[in-house]
């Protein structure tokens, strides 16, 4: 029964990647924490390992109140649409070679579509809300992941010339001989700078900006809908995560260990990454932000871009 | 069979969600609507077998455009009143032309559908990434360079607009 196999992969996969977002939260405070010489939420359960559990029942339990002023429809919309966006493009992921939900062949161009989808949800929240700092932020956030969107699209061109697949476990088979982090190290640069961009983490969470806009667009927001934010947020990084180790660093190719560990893995030091980059990166002006992306990104990307395809059509095939 | 009523699920819904754009009275859910619509064409793309077209119209239609519209009406700052005067616009009388234009269309589709159908019965031909990219830069090469020329033509006009006028004060 392959259908019933995939129910029962679809259900393990949101089991596992909902409570690893939120323990993600944990995480990333403790690790915050010991780069910054303080102790960080240490309290709950050993290591503090259950904060999450307990911040999430403090959530539950909170009133879930809708501003008066608000676009009623659209206030309550606008975090599902992140959240499901997001966890909409995990079903593409490889993560070993038969734990894939559907390896389809436009599944790069899918993880494209489902990030522009998760805009939205910023954009209608900044919107819905009626709120001068939430309208900000959700025109901050509208510029910026329209602008890093591009970049994003061009620079994964280089690893689909190389591989010659929009399917991701081709484009995983295809780095056998060498990851693409190698040849296409500027695309590599250029998607980890667009992913962090694109899922508005520090530092380029200018949408919600706290020490200008208070909290940006989800100004107005409490209770399990904000929770819905945080958790898109926290799938964003995984996800971000994955597709480089599946694009640039081989997926789940290695020596020794089972491709699941190797995948895993490498998805987990790339989340360390992240968090070190918002331990250590200060917040980047609006302007320069968006004058970086289109002054700097897009030409680099598109030279990048331009030399793949010579090197390809001159060299090899 | 399942593919067929997917297909004929998602017209409907391409369907009810164009309607919706029309009738309402709010330019942001009106706009909300079309995204539906235009993610319901993606999915009959899709079903017809030319995934490549359905990815790009959700990447290029549903997630660039209809965004940078949705920015555009967030600048409006659209109240209550802009809802009821939308109302006014809304009666029966603007409808009948459209109304009459659109049955003799329905006349015409069904004559044709009745008298010369045109399509075959073959099956759903998989349209690849490749294949597209082969005949855009194949027989259609000219009208990927026209819409290049009209792209180059919106960025001239968008750069002039946006661009710092000569402080006058100055020069005199």
């Amino acid at each position: 029964m392959p259908e019933l196999q995939l129910i029962l992969l679809i259900i393990a996969m949101v089991l596992i990647l909902l409570p690893t977002a939120a323990m993600l939260v944990w995480f990333e405070r403790r690790l915050l924490g010991f780069w910054q010489e303080r102790y960080g939420p240490n309290r709950v359960g050993p290591f503090g390992i259950l904060q999450s559990l307990a911040d999430l029942i403090k959530i539950l339990f909170k009133h879930d109140w809708i501003p008066p002023f608000a676009d009623k429809p659209v206030f309550v919309l606008a975090p599902m649409i992140g959240a499901l966006a997001v966890l909409m493009s995990f079903t593409v992921v490889p993560m070993s070679p038969g734990i894939v939900i559907s390896d389809s062949n436009i599944g790069l161009l899918f993880f494209l579509a489902m990030t522009s989808m998760a805009v939205y949800s910023v954009i209608l929240a900044g919107w819905s809300s009626n709120n001068k700092y939430a309208a900000l932020g959700g025109m901050r956030a509208a510029a910026q992941t329209i602008s890093y969107e591009v970049y994003m699209g061009v620079s994964l061109l280089g690893v689909v010339m190389l591989s010659g697949s929009f399917r991701l476990s081709d484009i995983v088979l295809a780095q056998q001989d060498m990851w693409f982090v190698i040849p296409q190290f500027i695309g590599f640069v250029i998607f980890i700078i667009a992913g962090i961009a694109e899922s508005h983490r520090l530092p380029f969470d200018l949408p919600e900006a706290e020490t200008e806009l208070t909290a940006g667009f989800h100004t107005e927001y409490s209770g399990i809908k904000f929770a819905l934010f945080f958790l898109g947020e926290y799938l964003g990084v995984m996800l971000i995560s994955m597709m480089v180790t599946t694009l640039f660093l081989g997926g789940w190719l290695g020596p020794w260990l089972p491709p699941i560990v190797w995948f895993l893995l490498k998805t987990f030091l790339l989340i360390c990454f992240f968090v070190l980059l918002r331990a250590a990166l200060p917040r980047p002006r609006f302007d320069q932000l968006l004058e970086f992306g289109w002054k700097w990104l897009l030409p680099i990307a598109l030279l990048n871009l331009i030399a793949t395809a010579a090197i390809k059509l001159w060299g090899g095939a | 069979m399942i593919a067929e009523s997917l297909f004929y699920l998602s017209g409907a819904i391409a369907l009810i969600a164009s309607i919706m754009v029309i009738t309402n009275k709010n330019a942001v859910h009106a706009l909300l609507y079309l995204v539906v619509s235009l993610l319901a064409l993606a999915m009959c793309f899709y079903l017809l077998g030319a995934p490549f077209a359905a990815a790009l119209q959700i990447i290029v239609y549903a997630g660039a455009i209809m965004v940078l519209f949705v920015f555009a009406l967030m600048l409006f700052n659209i109240n209550s009143d802009d809802i009821k005067r939308e109302s006014k616009w809304l009666q029966w009388q603007g409808w009948v032309g459209p109304a009459l234009l659109v049955l003799v269309l329905l006349f015409e589709i069904t004559y044709l559908l009745q008298f010369h159908p045109v399509w075959s019965a073959e099956p759903v031909q998989l349209i690849d990434a490749r294949s597209v990219g082969t005949l855009l830069f194949g027989p259609y090469l000219l009208a990927v360079e026209i819409a290049s020329f009209l792209l180059l033509a919106g960025l001239v006009g968008g750069y002039h607009l946006a661009k710092k006028m000569p402080d006058k004060d100055k020069q005199t």
